[in-house]
């Protein structure tokens, strides 16, 4: 039986394999060439060595909207999974109507980033105008803020169900027993609870960070980087590299800082599963 | 445990299954398109021994809301001659990132279009040299032509004017008429008495000059080609490395008049769309709307405004020989011909793009349902009244102000201007304007440089 698996596993993997090959390894290698040239189209690509990524590095910027990405990311994911956690917590307790408030607070995870981006800037405005703040386009502080509030809003709902999944799965034994050797709730939720879940925790911080870094979508609709670029993260910041100015040159800058924003974040991602992970348990 | 990578793989997988889809529906996009080309295609084939070459026409479509007409202008092509004309339309505001891909691939588009010599520079080693071509020998002027170095690289195919349109009947109710006004000066009197009365007359001179992205375009771009128009003209050059800035007190003067005695404050403007000021006129909130003639459609029609309620004055910003100025007028729409397309493809779209402007069904498609101005001999009359008011200006000695902007030297110069005219109109002190005129003019050098790099 085995035998037969091995010598026919080609055979089912060759289809994705195929897939995987053509839609993400060719455009890869591709995009890591066409970062060390000069291009229009991606077929008249011509060689010009590694100006672009010293063009990229020396953005003032692409440096701006990286220090702003890291703020932004490091207090959207202590928010989004403090509050997830919080809720996943509440919401596993034995009280009624717990799955209406489960769908409710994922439903915001469901509308698409753009659309989102939109009906926050409304609803951003218009408080600021209710309480005579400069309007969005004007104010870098709360178009950080919007953002915040932003993700958090359609974030959480995603993650209290990992989390809720991961603190079903805490066998009743191990709290009883904590509760025999005289641990208190909050001692049963810090010392039992939370270890249990530690791989909920690394997915979640893997999915909000990746988010974080890679925002576009509510960044372009929200904010548009205005004012004068202070609210720009860097998936935003490649894209007005790209498009904001004519001329081949430019596609190639948007290009090297495209790749150097993949490794950056293929980097602190591996980083962060590597820290979270030694901090799981085996069951 | 086991649940949570089951929901983590569920994520993944419908991470990616939502990837694949987004793909596809981009995807769908083009094919629904090309579809409506083949579709006509299946009908040609028994006509296909009238077509000689046996070339075909692939057209990237710039304007979304002339689609329609173009596809519809197609079908008739492909029906008469045998030639088949693909016809995709950008998404409002892709046309660039569109391009750039549908070139990269087999089958480019072999006719696309570039906004000016600034777009030009992008896309100039795309251009077929069209010198001599029959299309660029029925151009009325040489003007019309966009050139790259001695090589004719694009050709215009749609004039368009902007102004200031006017709701002549909400005119007359405030005492005026559209004959009042011939200067910056009168424009600022009835301007400023209108807002004095505001209350009392039920409505505001100037539909509110927002700053959202939909609409900031008509203020970053439209209105700045006035001061760079004066300016250029003084110093007898078409373009520039670096502008000096010479009427930006002009400039401030009308941004002035228009935030001051709009329907909102000032502070609102950043959030105001292109929607916003469309209705406030449609809902006769105000005077004047600055815009130009591809909104006509939108303002004139059943439950909206007749010919009668409407006019379009040129813009006065107090600079030049205002009793001669006309409308802005100009185009920053350019035929261009792929020249690395299949010599065959090439014929082909010329002789498309020559049937379009000389033939009796593309020349009434163009000036009847796209409401096109087109630059050619054979062109028909527009029953736009914008188009219409342009002419009769013209006539009457007046001198167009040509269009200028599309010699900014980046989008980003743009944005760097309205973000600046943005904090300008929340907050009217010298010291933001300082911010806008070195946006303006800082700017100018700073990205012409960096748009001109090699």
């Amino acid at each position: 039986m085995e035998k037969a698996l091995k010598k026919s596993a080609p055979i089912f993997v060759l289809p994705t394999l195929i897939a995987f090959i053509i839609g993400f390894i060719v455009p890869f290698g591709q995009g890591l060439y066409l970062s060390f040239c000069k291009f229009t189209t991606v077929n008249n690509a011509e060689w010009v060595g590694l100006s672009n990524y010293k063009a990229a590095l020396t953005d003032a910027s692409f440096g701006r909207s990286f220090v702003f990405t890291v703020l932004f990311a490091v207090v959207s994911i202590l928010t989004i999974n403090v509050i997830a956690f919080g809720l996943a917590v509440l919401l596993t307790q034995k009280i009624k109507g717990t799955n209406i408030f489960r769908t409710v607070f994922f439903m915001p995870n469901l509308i698409g980033g753009i659309v989102l981006g939109y009906i926050w800037q409304i609803l951003i405005n218009c408080v600021l105008t209710l309480v005579e703040k400069p309007l969005l386009a004007l104010n870098s502080t709360a178009g950080y803020w919007g953002l915040i509030i932003l993700m958090c809003w359609q974030q959480i709902g995603y993650m209290m169900i990992i989390y809720i999944a991961g603190l079903q799965n805490v066998p009743d034994s191990l709290i009883e027993a904590a509760e025999i050797d005289g641990a208190n709730k909050w001692q049963a939720l810090l010392k039992v609870k939370i270890p249990m879940v530690m791989s909920s925790i690394t997915v979640c911080v893997f999915l909000t960070l990746t988010n974080s870094f890679k925002l576009f979508d509510q960044n372009l609709a929200l904010t548009g980087g205005d004012p004068n670029h202070s609210t720009e993260m860097m998936a935003l910041n490649i894209y007005q590299t790209f498009y904001a100015r004519a001329g081949a040159l430019w596609k190639g800058y948007g290009q090297a800082k495209a790749v150097i924003f993949c490794i950056l974040v293929i980097s602190i991602a591996l980083f962060q599963l590597k820290a979270t992970r030694s901090k799981e348990v085996q069951q | 445990m086991k649940n949570v990578k089951r929901l983590f793989a569920l994520g993944m997988a419908t991470a990616l299954a939502v990837g694949t889809l987004t793909g596809c529906g981009s995807d769908n996009n083009n094919t629904n398109n090309a579809g409506n080309g083949s579709e006509s295609t299946a009908a040609d084939n028994k006509e296909n021994e009238n077509t000689a070459a046996g070339g075909s026409v692939y057209y990237l479509n710039f304007k979304p809301e002339q689609d329609e007409q173009w596809q519809a202008l197609a079908k008739t092509y492909t029906e008469q001659t045998g030639t088949k004309v693909t016809v995709v339309t950008a998404a409002s505001g892709n046309y660039e990132t569109t391009l750039m891909s549908e070139m990269g691939k087999s089958g480019a588009p072999t006719l696309f279009q570039v906004n000016g010599p600034v777009g030009l520079a992008n896309w100039k080693d795309y251009c077929y040299d069209l010198s001599g071509t029959a299309v660029f020998n029925e151009l009325t002027s040489e003007d019309y032509a966009l050139k790259d170095g001695d090589s004719v690289a694009g050709i215009a195919y749609v004039i368009e004017s902007y102004g200031l349109i006017c709701n002549k009947t909400l005119l007359n109710e405030a005492g005026y008429s559209v004959d009042d006004i011939k200067s910056f000066a009168d424009l600022k009197k009835v301007a400023e008495d209108i807002t004095a009365r505001s209350s009392e007359l039920g409505f505001s001179a100037f539909t509110s000059a927002g700053m959202d992205g939909s609409s900031d375009w008509r203020f970053k771009t439209h209105l700045a080609n006035l001061p760079i128009y004066f300016e250029y003209k003084e110093d007898g050059i078409g373009s520039t490395d670096a502008i000096k800035g010479t009427y930006l007190d002009a400039y401030r003067a009308i941004w002035d008049l228009y935030v001051n005695n709009s329907t909102c404050a000032g502070k609102d403007l950043a959030a105001k769309t292109g929607d916003d000021s469309r209705n406030e006129f449609l809902n006769k909130q105000a005077v004047f709307f600055q815009n130009g003639s591809w909104e006509y459609a939108n303002l004139v029609g059943e439950d909206k405004f007749t010919d009668d309620d409407l006019a379009m004055i040129p813009i006065y910003i107090g600079v030049g020989d205002e009793a001669n100025q006309g409308l802005c007028t100009g185009t920053e729409n350019y035929w261009c011909v792929n020249k690395d397309a299949d010599p065959a493809d090439i014929q082909a779209t010329l002789d498309f793009l020559y049937w379009c402007v000389t033939s009796e069904e593309g020349t009434s498609s163009m000036a009847d349902d796209m409401g096109f101005v087109i630059p050619f001999k054979n062109a028909k009359e527009s029953a736009n009244l914008f188009v219409q008011q342009d002419r009769e200006y013209t006539a009457e000695g007046k001198t167009p102000v040509s269009w200028n902007f599309t010699t900014m030297p980046s989008e980003e110069w743009k944005n760097g201007v309205g973000s600046a005219l943005t904090a300008y109109a929340a907050d009217e002190t010298d010291a933001n304007w300082d911010a806008v005129v070195s946006a303006f003019v800082d700017g100018w050098a700073t990205e012409y440089q960096l748009a001109n790099q090699q």
